[in-house]
């Protein structure tokens, strides 16, 4: 069984438009999840100057799924969706 | 906190500055608007023309031209820019007023009312017409009214009611204003009294329309480095922990952007408190009844000389850490230009004051780091010739500059009492409680000011509150 690999994109312009708000998304998996996913925070994945700034915050979930206007909420729904998938 | 308003400021600096470096700003910044609001598509306001138009009025304020001194609405946002660009070389252009109201953007939100709603079950018991203290609330067809020319929004029969059916409206940059130096004009539309503002910002964060602007100088600051100008960034001790990584790589980010040099306020704010403790000590020994206040929170500094006359002569006399940081910048090379960045919008006015050349917010910092693929992590630490010594660094904290003066003055005289209060964000209550202060009601002979709860970390510009 695979993790769920989550990049969350920290270059500056994810930052100030809302990654800050991810960095601490480990803290807020539920017990049951930890250890299934791998969550790591990446220097800018240029997604917001190959798609759009107003996209940003992005996240990249394993390896090639993009979230665009990632938040927590968001983020949390997506894995536990592929958590359960895997489980 | 992150929402709408932050988010498209944000957008548009970091758009600005990558347009900027890329050299077709002037071509690209009419754009912007329809751009970001093409036809067809969902509008955040009555259509994408109103959302246009207020985007317009933001790259204005980005641009730092004040949204009410606008005369020709025809003038397009490059004819701004090309003035801007390349008149005054080398003038610096702190802007006197840092707050700007975009009327076109503020809602008009209806006066402050307590009204009863849909809630109301017209009960029994009624504690909301017995609780009145002026007898506003009459229960008319089996529902509450209150009658607005008696009532006195003393919210008393809003904690009565047992089903919440009893709201208080607000006007929010009305309610956040500690000064009452913003209100409707003739036209409904929020402004700024300018005699009566202090600067605090915090009528910037209250806005949900974003009608507040502040007049930046991020193309100023883009413009000088690009003349090739020697700007030295003079980074906040509110910093840490604003950017991810340590407040040495956010320098090494500094320097890589184009700052000439790069430096702590944080060294300026130990000359601060060498200073300041031993002028309380003077203070102190003429009068030990008196009392002193601190001079570091500029939106306090305003406070005081715009609306407690008296308490002038209690502020301290020392320069605060800003203005030390500039004195060390000029010393190491006169020619340099410096650029103060904090979270902080009424530093804008205390550097018009003291010559200091542009202030930039974290927000735009980050947008030039941003704009020119900087991230702060991935910067080496910068070479400080040593850091700044940790009650400095604290000095943004609430209670950081108490912490300090005390720390320096028990270590000249051992068993130095400070009798230290400290007032952690101005409301509307600061005043009252700080005239408690001066009259010695309150004994106090230290008294600490911050105008934003918690210290400057939490000031209106900053990423992470």
């Amino acid at each position: 069984m695979d993790k769920v690999k989550v990049e969350i994109c920290c270059g500056t312009a994810c930052y100030l438009l809302g990654a800050a708000n991810m960095m601490n998304i480990e803290d807020q998996l539920p017990a049951e999840w930890r250890g299934k996913v791998e969550v790591e925070a990446k220097t800018c994945l240029e997604l917001c100057e190959k798609e759009n700034l107003g996209g940003a915050p992005y996240v990249r979930i394993n390896g090639s799924e993009i979230m665009a206007q990632a938040t927590p909420e968001k983020l949390l729904t997506r894995i536990g969706e592929l958590v359960e998938g895997v489980a | 906190m992150l929402n709408g308003s932050t988010f498209i400021r944000r957008e548009l600096m970091i758009r600005i500055v990558r347009a900027f470096d890329s050299g077709t700003l002037e071509s690209e910044l009419d754009r912007i608007p329809i751009k970001l609001r093409p036809k067809n598509e969902p509008s955040s306001r009555c259509c994408v023309y109103h959302d246009r138009a207020i985007l317009k009025y933001r790259l204005m304020a980005l641009l730092g031209v004040s949204v009410e001194e606008e005369t020709d609405e025809a003038k397009p946002l490059s004819a701004y820019y090309a003035e801007k660009a390349w008149s005054h070389p080398g003038e610096t252009s702190t802007p006197k007023t840092p707050l700007s109201v975009c009327g076109p953007a503020c809602s008009g939100c209806p006066d402050a009312r307590v009204v009863s709603t849909q809630n109301c079950r017209g009960c029994f018991a009624r504690p909301c017409v017995y609780n009145c203290p002026k007898k506003a609330i009459e229960v008319v067809d089996g529902h509450s009214v209150i009658d607005q020319k008696l009532c006195i929004k003393c919210g008393k029969c809003i904690t009565a009611c047992p089903y919440n059916a009893i709201v208080k409206t607000t006007v929010p940059c009305e309610e956040a204003c500690p000064v009452g130096a913003i209100k409707k004009n003739e036209f409904g539309v929020a402004a700024i009294d300018f005699d009566k503002c202090i600067f605090c910002g915090k009528c910037f964060n209250a806005c949900p329309f974003a009608a507040v602007m502040e007049r930046s100088q991020l193309i100023d600051v883009l413009a000088a480095m690009k003349r090739g100008e020697k700007l030295v960034a003079m980074v906040a001790p509110a910093a840490e922990k604003q950017f991810p990584g340590k407040i040495e790589q956010l320098l090494a980010a500094c320097a890589k952007a184009g700052f000439s040099d790069v430096m702590e306020v944080a060294l300026g704010a130990e000359k601060t408190t060498a200073h300041e403790t031993a002028e309380f000590i003077e203070r102190m020994e003429k009068n030990p009844k008196t009392f002193m206040t601190t001079s570091c929170c500029p939106a306090w500094v305003n406070l005081v000389w715009k609306h407690l006359p008296d308490l002038v002569d209690h502020v301290s006399l020392t320069p605060s850490p800003m203005v030390y940081a500039r004195e060390i910048v000029k010393a190491k090379d006169p020619d340099a230009k410096t650029v103060f960045i904090g979270p902080c919008v009424a530093k804008r006015s205390e550097a018009r004051r003291k010559d200091v050349d542009y202030v930039l917010s974290f927000e735009e910092l980050g947008a030039i780091l941003a704009g020119r693929k900087i991230d702060v992590i991935a910067c080496e630490p910068w070479p400080v010739p040593r850091p700044a010594n940790p009650t400095a660094r604290n000095y943004s904290r609430s209670c950081g500059v108490t912490d300090a003066v005390l720390t320096e003055a028990t270590s000249k005289i051992p068993g130095f009492k400070l009798d230290a209060k400290q007032i952690n964000g101005i409301d509307r209550k600061t005043c009252t409680m700080v005239k408690l202060h001066a009259s010695g009601k309150i004994p106090v002979n230290f008294l600490e000011v911050m105008a934003c709860p918690g210290g400057c970390q939490n000031g209106p510009c900053s990423l992470v509150k």
